[in-house]
Formats: C-alpha cells, structure tokens, sequence
C-alpha cells in the first residue's frame, strides 16, 4: 500500500508508482488493477491524491490556449493552412486571420503568404486533433525578418524562466526581439551578431536545463560574449 | 560451459545508450556480444499517402535493415530483402502491444533499425533497442519489451546463441522471443530448427529470466540519459 517512488524521481514507461486506491492516476499516468502504473518516460509530480508524470521528451502536442509559431503552409478557400511543428497541422480561418472584414474571393496571400511566419493561438483542438487558431489577441501577429530555431517544446518554460526572467535576460543582452511559441519555435531577430549570441544562449538553456544556478551561468555568458564583441 | 566460455543461461555482454542519434526524436544502441543494433525513432508525425491514416489510433512503422558490411564481409545486397521484411514485421507486431497509439490519431511514429555489426540475435537487439528508443521519444507506453533468442544447440538448452552457436552443423533450434517485462506476456515467438515440448518450455523460462536482466540494463540506459533533469530546480 501507498507510494512507491519519490517526488521528481525519473520513470520509465512500465513502471509501479504506487498501490491502493488512496492515490488517483493523472496525466501520463494509469491504472491497472490496485498499481497506478507510468505510461510515459518523465519526472514524478505528487500532487495530494494525484499522480502525474511530466515528460521531458517528445513531439509538441496542441493544447487549447497556448501561444506558438506557426508556418502558413497552404492557402485554401476559407482561410490558412499551418505548420505547428507537430504530427498535426492547424487550420486559421478567414474570420479569425485579420480583424480587417475580407471581402469572400479575395486574394487572401494578401494577408498571410506561403512560409509567411506567425505567432498565433490555439483556440481549439478536437479528439481527432484537429487545430484552430486565432490572430485576434494581444501580441499576435506575422512575423518579419529574423532567424527561426527549433528547440524541445519541454524545455521552452526553462528558456522563458520565471515570469519571463530568462528570456529577458537575453532580451537584454543582446538588444534583440525574441519570441518563444510553446511548440518549440523561436524567433530572433536583432544585428545578426547578436541573432547568434542569443541562438547559441538559448542552445546552452536547452542542453543544460537540468543544472542548479543556470540563470547565473547565462548572465556570465552573455556578458562573455558582449565584451568581446565590443572589444572588436 | 560454452565455446565462448560462458554459462547456458548467460547472456553476452551487454551495452546500451539512449539519445545517441541527435536529429531523431528519440534513439538509441543496443550491443549484445558483437550485434550492435541502433534505432531511431520519428514521430508522430504526419502520415502520408494519406490511405494509410487510421483515425482511431496512431500507425506504428517499423524499417528493419542489416548494413551491407555487417556480416561475415561477404557483401550483402543491400535495400529491402524477403528476409528484412519479414522481420521488420515481426517487430513491429512485438512492440505494438505495449504502445498507447490512442493519442494520434490519423499520426505515424517511424522506427529505422540498422545493424552495422552482427553475430546473431540480431532481431531481438532490435527490438531491445527499438524499446529503448521509443520511451526516450516520449511516447505513451504501458512497459518496455525486452527479447532474447534461447535454443538448443548440441543437446543443451541455452540462451543467448552467437552465429557460431547458431550454425552448429546438426540439430539446432533458434528461438527469438520477447517479453513485456512487467507481465512476462510474450510478443515475439518464432523459432528455426527442432526441439521438443518440454524442452521448449525450459528454453522460453531461461528466456524469460535473461530478459529481465536486460530489461533492467534498459531501464538503467533511459534512467541515465535523463539523470540529471531531477534536480531541476
């Protein structure tokens, strides 16, 4: 009876949690008979009654609400079909493209084009993981130029950092706009010397996640870097 | 005692590591003796021509093939043969049972198995490293599976054949066989040769022995990829 492995203890999938019905299986998670069982690789959340396992691993998977990049990959005759970096693709309809009112038949690669970059919004995902989107919400918009990378989407809340701390920091440092979709996409864009300080500032977050003091270790970073861009 | 010294139930020496193929969304190595197995993992992702979706659940895809050098140096034809299809069948219905493919509809999750080295067992390395790979790209599963081939070769039952073992001139049976770990429920049976009732159940409870032992060197394999995450503050 009870639980067997500790708060934050790393699981494979197979693996007994706990026995007994005094705790109840969450996300990632399920039953089998007395045991709750883990049912993904990832760190263990004990939440009161609740058992949970946070992946650290794994594709994007649209969750209504989150804010991410998408990449307008089709145009069809109601609105914009996107790449959302996942094993599904969204659709943004005309209604939701613009607030602008768009006349039925026009051109609508006037708005968004082919590979045309945007930061957009869940607003629906069905059983059959069918994605809407919406543009119409503060700081949604097309992106311009600037520099697109790839990161894992279970490292973006350590690039974010508490309310936004880290991504501030590098904001900062390298006087640079930056935005970071939940789905693992990230925009730069800056002096291209700078792009890549932050590039190579957001690569050492993701691979260094896990280690105690990261937010100093960047600060020094990013100084490093500075000085000697000014120093040239 | 064997040619190569070791027990009837020993298994060769056994090393593993996850995360050893960068752009895929989950890898890893399995090297049992001399058969070095790597898979990769892509997905889910899309799934095209699109007759193949299935809008009830995720589609698994197993690619199963042996380098052209990987033998004896006698050059193997390389691309898909009757052989390599069939097996990559066969692991694809042995790692089915124990995945959760209800999160993707209509998705596919791609598994590449090569072999750049072999010495027999060659399929069960696979799928040992097909495991492995597919709980470190953090897909839903119920346990891990782990397989090992077990016989006879000279009248004795052992586990674990090595190419020599497994052509012995005479009678021999080659049995391939994986278990899901946790419930000892079997995947994989296929078997080569002759060998009797009762001497096949004493084969597959060897069997299911050495698969325990490289179901916790699998464990042990994910557990340190991610060992540091832990301390995440």
């Amino acid at each position: 009876m009870g639980i067997m492995i500790k708060e934050k203890e790393i699981v494979v999938p197979g693996e007994d949690l706990a026995t007994g019905m005094d705790y109840l299986p969450s996300y990632g998670t399920f039953r089998e008979g007395e045991k709750i069982i883990a049912g993904k690789l990832g760190l263990v959340s004990i939440d009161g009654r609740l058992i949970r396992v946070i992946p650290l691993s794994g594709k994007y998977m649209p969750k209504v609400g989150d804010t991410i990049i998408g990449k307008i990959s089709d145009v069809t005759i109601n609105g914009w079909r996107v790449d959302i970096n996942s094993a599904y693709s969204a659709m943004l309809s005309m209604k939701d493209g613009t607030s602008e009112f768009i006349a039925r038949g026009s051109d609508l690669t006037k708005y968004y084009s082919f590979g045309d970059y945007i930061v957009t919004k869940i607003i629906n995902v069905t059983t059959q993981n069918l994605v809407d989107l919406t543009m119409k919400a503060p700081g949604l918009r097309k992106l311009g130029e600037g520099r697109i990378i790839h990161v894992n989407t279970y490292k973006v809340p350590r690039i974010i950092g508490k309310q936004g701390s880290m991504i501030t920091m590098i904001k900062d440092a390298t006087g640079s706009r930056i935005t970071v979709g939940q789905n693992g996409v990230v925009w730069i864009q800056g002096e291209p010397e700078n792009e890549m300080i932050a590039e190579e500032a957001i690569r050492k977050i993701e691979s260094e996640s896990h280690t105690s003091g990261l937010t100093d270790r960047i600060k020094e970073f990013l100084e490093k870097k500075k000085q000697r861009s000014d120093e040239k | 005692m064997r040619k190569d010294g070791r027990k009837l139930e020993e298994t060769r020496p056994i090393t593993a590591k996850a995360g050893v193929i960068k752009n895929a969304d989950g890898s890893a190595m399995f090297q049992i003796g001399d058969t070095i197995a790597y898979a990769a993992v892509y997905g889910p992702r899309e799934l095209y021509p699109k007759f193949l979706q299935d809008p009830t659940k995720g589609v698994l895809r197993c690619k199963y093939n042996m380098m052209p050098f990987s033998g004896s140096g006698e050059r193997v034809k390389p691309g898909p043969s009757r052989r390599s299809v069939e097996i990559s069948l066969v692991t694809e219905k042995a790692l089915l049972p124990v995945l959760n493919l209800e999160e993707f509809p209509n998705a596919v999750v791609d598994v590449f198995i090569e072999l750049p080295q072999t010495d027999a067992g060659t399929r069960c390395a696979g799928i040992c490293a097909a495991a492995i790979a597919l709980a470190d790209a953090g897909i839903a599963m119920r346990d891990l599976v782990s397989a090992v081939s077990v016989g006879k070769v000279n009248e004795q039952i052992m586990v674990d054949l090595n190419y020599d073992e497994e052509s012995t001139e005479g009678e021999v049976a080659d049995i391939p066989v994986a278990f899901m770990p946790k419930t000892d429920k079997i995947t994989l049976l296929q078997m080569d040769g002759e060998i009797t009732k009762e001497e096949l159940v004493k084969a597959l409870e060897m069997g299911k022995i050495a698969c325990k032992e490289i179901y916790e060197i699998q464990k042990a394999t994910l557990k340190e990829k991610y060992s540091g995450e832990s301390d995440e503050e």
